[in-house]
């Protein structure tokens, strides 16, 4: 166990020697995007809004803002690091050792969440600017925050493991998460929606994450946070099972 | 003991190639094994299976008595690869590099770091330690891949064509490192396209030829069934046509230059003897191609 253990620590160091060598591609930019997003949508347009229940609007996105960044860099993170692990074909150093594929897993997944996690505080620091922003469940916001880059450092790896060529690793993000996040109730609360629209909107993952998360700060959800909660685990299992089965198989890293 | 044992190995890929077709090879330890062939002909796939990179499609493989299919995080921690192409991230730091491989086989920080330093002064890169492998030369890059393959102290280290691409001087001062390595007991199992590199460096050799094994026995059994050697002789003064004896080819190159194939039944002094009865005195003799060369092509080709 001690064996894998400093297998898993040469994994996430490796991983955080990355994300910090490139601070300026990994760390910087979505934590200007994300500030544009404060003063554009919560200061310009949100002083002209109502109120959403008890919250201005800027603190209502506030929590689906931090969640999106925490969402998009941790995929980002291990679709880069590990399709540019097998791109450059250093992948090779850690499958001819013995380290087991759940180390490898866990590895580049501790690195996605490294990154997912750095991004969304950078992200919180930033929004103290804009509202004060009260905590009414530390405990769960903390739960999601941490499932959720949990969750999507593993579907990014899926990716990573997938992708032959670099396009391979923009399309689910352009394509998949992107207009998940942004129908995942960022901007607004599901219940504005109309009644078909809300029922179409529980089938989006992302919408239960985020209101998990604002649920731990302004103490509303549009949905069962342990509804949310159950399906955060169940993602959880299912991906990384879905990971351990792909390396084990070889897909996409043995011939 | 069996540093390596391979029976029956088969690999066929998804495209329907057939890369191996029934390896069988036994390494023992502390040999300093050559594993020869044309390109396409199965080292770099048989290498492949040995260090989890490549599955096979049938066959046993041990390595010193562990078989791989039932404890390969065993066995792979008992071997060493360096590959025939770059597979370390060009970002990394020298250093990382070769401590963050230690690290994925267990190593401590301290020992990786002790044996780190290690391998990268004997390979002369422990001022480099600091440098983005990027900014290596082409032969600092291949000496990282071997202070890399070293750095958990494997039993068994496989080379690929280390040494392809590499200046004669560097290639030199990989033979002497790997020859030290061999003296200090360490299996060492060699595919090279430079027959010369494995006439000196191993002790055994194996031949393969479209996924098969057509020759494994020691280096002295392999050469002495070469039949034929050819030598060019260079002479003092013009030659005419040399008339072929029993057992003695000649063949004029040019003026001053001939070709002489002689079978293994004739000495060396025999031509000699006749050439000076023709009195044609002779300056310089060398072999036409390395013995082992002229032996491989002859498997080859059969």
């Amino acid at each position: 166990m001690k064996q894998h253990l400093i297998s898993l620590y040469s994994i996430i160091r490796k991983e955080l020697i990355r994300i910090f060598r490139i601070w300026i591609q990994t760390l910087v930019p979505p934590v200007i995007t994300l500030t544009l997003y404060f003063i554009i949508f919560g200061s310009f347009i949100g002083s002209q809004l109502k109120n959403i229940g008890d919250y201005s609007y800027m603190s209502f996105i506030a929590p689906g803002l931090i969640m999106m960044s925490v969402i998009t860099n941790s995929y980002a993170n291990t679709v880069s690091s590990f399709f540019s692990a097998k791109f450059q074909r250093n992948i090779e150093e850690l499958l001819v050792s013995p380290t087991p594929n759940w180390v490898i897993v866990l590895g580049y997944v501790c690195g996605g969440m490294a990154r997912g996690i750095s991004v969304g505080f950078l992200v919180s620091l930033v929004s103290l600017i804009f509202v004060r922003l009260p905590i009414h469940n530390l405990p769960v916001a903390v739960l999601f925050v941490f499932l959720t880059s949990f969750v999507f450092s593993l579907a990014g790896m899926i990716n990573g493991i997938f992708a032959k060529k670099f396009d391979d690793i923009s399309i689910v993000p352009t394509f998949v998460i992107t207009p998940l996040t942004y129908l995942g109730g960022v901007f607004y609360s599901i219940s504005l929606l109309p009644h078909f629209w809300q029922t179409v909107s529980r089938a989006n993952p992302i919408v239960y994450m985020i209101n998990g998360f604002r649920y731990g700060f302004l103490g509303t959800s549009d949905i069962n946070v342990w509804v949310g909660l159950t399906m955060l685990i169940f993602f959880s299992v299912a991906l990384f099972s879905a990971n351990l089965i792909l390396l084990k198989k070889g897909v996409g890293t043995r011939s | 003991m069996k540093a390596l044992e391979i029976n029956d190995l088969h690999k066929i890929y998804r495209s329907g190639f057939k890369a191996l077709n029934g390896v069988f090879l036994d390494v023992q330890e502390g040999d300093f094994f050559g594993l020869l062939g044309p390109n396409g002909a199965g080292k770099t796939t048989t290498i492949g299976i040995i260090t989890s990179l490549i599955t096979k499609s049938r066959g046993q493989v041990e390595v010193f008595g562990i078989d791989i299919d039932r404890d390969f995080p065993a066995a792979k921690k008992l071997i060493g690869v360096v590959p025939q192409e770059y597979n370390f991230s060009i970002f990394e730091k020298v250093l990382d590099i070769v401590t963050q491989q230690a690290g994925y086989y267990g190593l401590s920080r301290d020992v990786a770091r002790k044996n780190a330093e290690k391998y990268l002064r004997k390979l002369g890169l422990w001022d480099k330690r600091y440098t983005a492998a990027r900014e290596l030369s082409g032969g600092m890059k291949r000496r990282l891949m071997i202070a890399r393959g070293l750095v958990h102290e494997p039993r068994l280290l496989i080379l690929d064509e280390p040494t392809a691409g590499v200046d004669v001087e560097l290639r030199r001062g990989m033979w002497d490192f790997l020859l030290e390595l061999s003296r200090q007991g360490r299996t060492i199992i060699l595919t090279t396209h430079y027959l010369e590199e494995a006439e000196q460096l191993c002790d055994r050799i194996a031949i393969i030829n479209h996924g098969k094994i057509i020759e494994n026995t020691g280096k002295k059994d392999l050469l002495r069934q070469l039949d034929r050697e050819t030598f060019v002789l260079e002479c003092a003064n013009s030659v005419d046509h040399v008339e072929s004896v029993d057992g003695i080819e000649f063949k004029k190159l040019d003026e001053t230059t001939l070709e002489v194939t002689k079978t293994k039944a004739c000495s060396i002094n025999s031509i000699f003897s006749y050439l000076e009865s023709k009195d044609i005195v002779i300056e310089s003799m060398r072999n036409k191609t390395n013995r082992l060369e002229e032996l491989f092509m002859e498997l080859v080709e059969r």
